[in-house]
């Protein structure tokens, strides 16, 4: 049994519509038709084994990889895509940076300008991208500093902070930008055990006020607690999705019910 | 003064080799960032062309690409003003200078500046297009401040051979700093003497150029751990 | 470009008919150079890697200035600086040696290049892994056992590639001993040069015999390199 969300009683605004997701390299299908919609306030959690193609459906969403077919829209705004010579390109660049900045991108990496402080990661695109004064975006930037717990680092290099505080000020850095929506790449997968925590907490701070975000994550008690949306990948394809209950309580999918079962011991050990 | 009066002429000289150094350096960082690009593009071509470009220097060695240039172009120059009937242009030895030194070294540099891109995260390039900045914006504010950091010490040493590699120009009739004080050896009959002045200069001018070096070592090593 | 060939292959090869030309000259040039500036290198790395500063000082002066200054200007402190020093001119042995170029060029690139190499073997000795000098010190070796069995053998392999960059930059520098009369390559092209006033073809042809020298250099010591250093792959 699935759950129908895309209902005539919910009116809430669609923030990411993706429909048909395909992507392959060379022979190698790794997206073989994804869909996903997600309104205003959605919290969707993506999770799957590794090879699943769940990272790198999140990684087309704001085209870091070129979709091979399928249409994707953030808040109505469709992005133009064009075949040439069997390459997907965008028909213009601007419409693609500008769809960009409206989601806030975390990587699992953290990804943060080694040679920027803190507090000039934060600001940078907001400044040179969205063409915010420096004195807002600094003010901005500092709430969201004191909000991650790091305002006292905004003027150190992020080589010298924890991986844990690197991906926090890579949180802080996406919010910057007054994204509509935050896209989660395994922000916890490159970190210590002791600092996921940290991290998870302010994720689920965010999703707390009611943010749009699309989560990859391999934190399953997380993904459980905090998602609005659950849709387990296998092999390129959505084998099972639902709420949170359904997807990780009941599925109907044995594939999935082995995965989430053997994920969720692995837990709590 | 110890000199001998010939002061004003090894200055002169000096002045040259350093302003022949600096331009030759100049032009040589565009080339080699031109050289960078075009070894780094998706084009097989531009690719093939710089990497043809970056063996031959490293093959011929640079005096002989030196007279190469200089007589060559001198010899089509020759044939071109026959044609117009106009008067030979004899080529000005620092231009000349300029262009053979800056051909040589924009191939190191080419080298350095590949390498030093190449060194640059994947990662730091995808938070800047994930942040929507276009390829110019990510590449003057997050790729280029970050490969400086890893040319650097490559770039130092570049010049360093560069202006050392300066003393050859006097051969296609420079009056470098070289040429001065064979010039003031010759007049006074000092050889030795003035000679190991021009060698003094020179190593005051290396060392010199260490100093500066170390400082914008520190500058371009911000956010990096050391050790 | 076919007669000039055909008239000077000869000369840029190895001989002008009455002596030692082209490349041939500039081969020897570079070997002789290259030899003493290697064995004087390798006791001066020791040195120059040493903890003891009265051992390292001098040795990192010599290199500082040789490596500071211009070959060009060497060389001709060398042959024109040096043979106008009256004292050197009117003693016996000093004033012959100085008076032929080649000597003078012989002299100037092996200094030149024993200042790099120095340098090159003194952090190659420095990069090996203080835990095998540690063992072999257990073993009960002595400083110069340690240094001629563990040290100086790993230090000259590892040191490999850069050292054959050195030698292609050796081979570059060798040019100027045309400067001071020597006949090697350079030089046949620019007597070709002032007979023909070809200057494209004449250096041309120049640069096409440094070109493949280069790459036979460059391409034993990838030979080289894969045979002595099979240890550093894991």
């Amino acid at each position: 049994m699935t759950i129908d969300r895309n209902t005539a009683t919910d009116d809430r605004p669609i923030a990411v519509n993706v429909t048909n997701l395909h992507k392959h390299y060379g022979q190698l299908e790794v997206l073989k038709g994804v869909s996903l919609c997600a309104r205003k306030g959605d919290v969707v959690s993506m999770i799957g084994s590794s090879g699943s193609g769940k990272s790198t459906f999140l990684r087309c969403i704001n085209f870091l990889e070129m979709p091979s077919g399928g249409s994707i829209a953030v808040a109505g705004e469709q992005v133009k895509l064009e075949q040439k010579r069997g390459q997907t390109k965008p028909v213009d660049r601007r419409q693609l940076e500008r769809v960009r900045t409206r989601l806030g991108m975390v990587f699992q990496g953290f990804n943060l300008w080694q040679h920027m402080t803190v507090l000039e990661n934060l600001i940078e695109a907001p400044v040179h991208v969205l063409g915010v004064g420096k004195a807002e975006a600094t003010e901005r930037a500092e709430a969201l500093l004191n909000r991650v717990g790091l305002y006292n680092k905004r003027g150190q290099y992020p080589a010298f902070l924890s991986g844990g505080q690197q991906q926090r000020v890579a949180i802080a850095r996406a919010l910057c930008m007054e994204p509509e929506v935050m896209l989660f790449d395994e922000p916890t997968s490159a970190l210590d055990p002791e600092l996921v925590s940290e991290v998870l907490k302010v994720i689920r701070s965010l999703a707390e006020e009611g943010r749009t975000m699309i989560l990859v994550t391999h934190e399953m008690k997380f993904a459980r607690e905090v998602s609005s949306h659950v849709i387990y990948l296998y092999k390129g394809v959505v084998e099972e999705e639902g709420n949170p209950q359904q997807v990780f309580g009941s599925p109907s999918s044995e594939r999935c019910r082995q995965f989430v079962s053997a994920k969720g011991s692995a837990e709590r050990v | 003064m110890f000199l001998d009066g010939y002061g004003s002429l090894m200055l002169g000289g000096t002045w040259t080799t350093i302003k022949l150094g600096l331009l030759s350096m100049a032009v040589a960082l565009i080339i080699g960032l031109i050289g960078a690009s075009a070894k780094l593009s998706r084009s097989r071509p531009l690719r093939a062309i710089a990497t043809a470009y970056t063996t031959l220097i490293r093959s011929v060695p640079d005096l002989v690409l030196m007279l190469l240039l200089f007589y060559s172009l001198q010899i089509l120059l020759n044939r071109l003003t026959d044609w117009m009937s106009v008067e030979q242009i004899d080529i000005d030895p620092f231009a000349a200078g300029i262009a053979t030194l800056s051909f040589i070294y924009g191939a190191y540099f080419t080298e350095t500046f590949r390498a030093a891109f190449l060194a640059v995260p994947r990662g730091q390039m995808e938070a800047a297009v994930a942040h929507g900045m276009g390829a110019w914006l990510a590449f003057r504010r997050i790729l280029f401040p970050q490969m400086m950091r890893f040319a650097l010490p490559g770039i130092a040493n570049n010049w360093q051979v560069l202006i050392k590699a300066t003393a050859l120009v006097s051969i296609i009739g420079l009056n470098d700093l070289l040429q001065a004080t064979q010039d003031a050896g010759k007049a006074s009959m000092q050889f030795f003497y003035f000679s190991v002045i021009c060698a003094f200069i020179y190593l005051a001018i290396t060392t010199i150029s260490n100093g500066a070096l170390i400082l914008m070592e520190r500058r371009y090593s911000i956010g990096f751990r050391r050790g | 470009m076919i007669d000039i060939v055909h008239e000077y292959w000869r000369a840029y090869l190895f001989t002008d008919g009455y002596s030692i030309t082209g490349a041939a000259m500039t081969l020897w040039l570079l070997i002789v150079s290259l030899s003493i500036g290697f064995v004087l290198a390798v006791p001066l790395a020791v040195a120059r890697a040493s903890d003891n500063p009265c051992l390292r000082g001098p040795v990192w002066l010599y290199t500082y200035v040789f490596r500071g200054v211009p070959l060009y200007v060497q060389l001709l402190i060398i042959y024109s600086g040096i043979y106008n020093l009256e004292f050197v001119r009117s003693s016996e042995l000093l004033g012959p040696f100085f008076r032929e170029g080649i000597n003078c060029a012989i002299l100037a690139f092996a200094l030149c290049t024993c200042a790099y190499t120095t340098e090159i073997f003194a952090g190659a000795i420095r990069s090996i892994p203080h835990g095998q000098v540690e063992a072999a010190r257990a073993c009960g070796m002595s400083a110069f056992t340690l240094y001629r069995r563990i040290v100086i053998p790993q230090a000259l392999r590892l040191a490999l590639p850069v050292y054959s960059n050195e030698v292609v930059l050796m081979l570059h520098a060798t040019t100027l001993a045309f400067t001071v009369t020597v006949p090697d390559i350079l030089k046949v092209a620019r007597d070709v040069n002032s007979a023909t006033y070809a200057s494209f073809e004449a250096f041309s042809i120049a640069a096409v015999i440094y070109a493949v020298i280069a790459f036979t250099l460059i391409s034993l010591f990838r030979v080289a390199e894969r045979r002595l250093l099979a240890f550093t792959r894991a």
